[in-house]
């Protein structure tokens, strides 16, 4: 076999060495399941206290922005899967190029986030002193959600950040030809972390732009 | 290597699915459905997630070790939410000790 050279000592088999990277992957990725569980159950906690207060706030989120960057992050996972569809058929080229578009669409999906921020900054709705609610009777409450929001979107950004960052080695990594069909290990492994990312996003969009709606 | 190659066929037509529910959701959450339009709205982050988990990260090719252990860590989240709410919502029953 081609691939022996690629196995370590203590592996039987890249198949193995493969199911064992793929493995610790997925133990990693549970520990951020863990990390953003903390944030969704104080998230979970709040919303059931302030019920009201909590649906008011989603009158000041921009969801037409908040729904473009969940199609683009949708778009950046589909993306990542082809990239891996070709890193596993060994087309360099087109690992490339899907690489590219799915750090292109993470950087535009970090910049309609920032335009978000900037809103919120403009609008007063940055908790702390220069806080100001509409609704006064809610303000102290709304502060709470508006705290999570940019608490649960800055890790999610920065996880995004950190995916970008992970995405450029992979295409330098590429463009050095150390990929094959039979050797591709990190960008599979980039593209579980990518795609974690894209469900942490799926699971807060409809959180924190959508509930609340119709009051 | 141990994983089969998927057609794109079947990443585009997840993709689609993907965009089609995130579409979906943002028309329900605009209907008035009172507590469903909180359930629709999870029902469907779910869909999309279990759609990225299955098909996109490849857990449907996977090791039944691998599968335990995505199995295991969703688990997890369940009972940290399901008991947060158990507390936090049967705090207001008659008998219970007031909130805070």
């Amino acid at each position: 076999m081609a691939t022996d050279a690629l196995v370590r000592h203590h592996f039987d088999t890249a198949e193995q060495q493969e199911e064992s990277s793929t493995l610790g992957m997925w133990v990693f990725l549970l520990t951020e399941i863990m990390f953003f569980a903390g944030m969704f159950g104080g998230y979970t906690v709040y919303r059931n206290i302030y019920p009201d207060a909590f649906g008011s706030t989603s009158r000041y989120m921009n969801v037409t922005l908040g729904a473009l960057n969940t199609a683009v992050l949708i778009c950046s996972s589909f993306t990542m899967a082809l990239a891996v569809r070709s890193a596993q058929l060994g087309y360099k080229r087109a690992l490339i190029i899907f690489l590219v578009l799915t750090l292109a669409l993470g950087c535009v999906f970090l910049g309609i986030k920032a335009v978000e921020y900037h809103e919120k900054w403009v609008d007063h709705h940055v908790p702390g002193p220069g806080f100001h609610y509409d609704e006064p009777r809610y303000a102290q409450q709304a502060q709470i959600l508006f705290f999570l929001y940019f608490a649960m979107t800055g890790m999610h950004a920065l996880h995004m950040i950190v995916g970008a960052g992970l995405l450029t080695t992979l295409i330098v990594m590429a463009a050095r030809n150390r990929f094959s069909s039979a050797w591709y290990t990190p960008v599979d492994l980039i593209g579980l972390y990518w795609h974690f990312v894209d469900i942490v996003w799926i699971f807060l969009f409809p959180l924190l732009y959508l509930i609340g709606r119709t009051r | 290597m141990s994983h089969n190659v998927v057609p794109v066929r079947v990443y585009l037509i997840v993709f689609l699915g993907l965009i089609a529910l995130t579409i979906t959701t943002v028309l329900v959450s605009k209907v008035q459905l009172g507590e469903y339009n909180f359930i629709v709205a999870m029902t469907i982050a779910v869909m999309k997630g279990s759609l990225v988990v299955w098909f996109f990260m490849h857990v449907n090719q996977s090791t039944s070790l691998t599968r335990l252990f995505v199995a295991a860590g969703f688990f997890w989240m369940a009972i940290l939410i399901v008991f947060i709410l158990s507390d936090y919502l049967s705090r207001g029953w008659p008998g219970a000790a007031p909130l805070r």
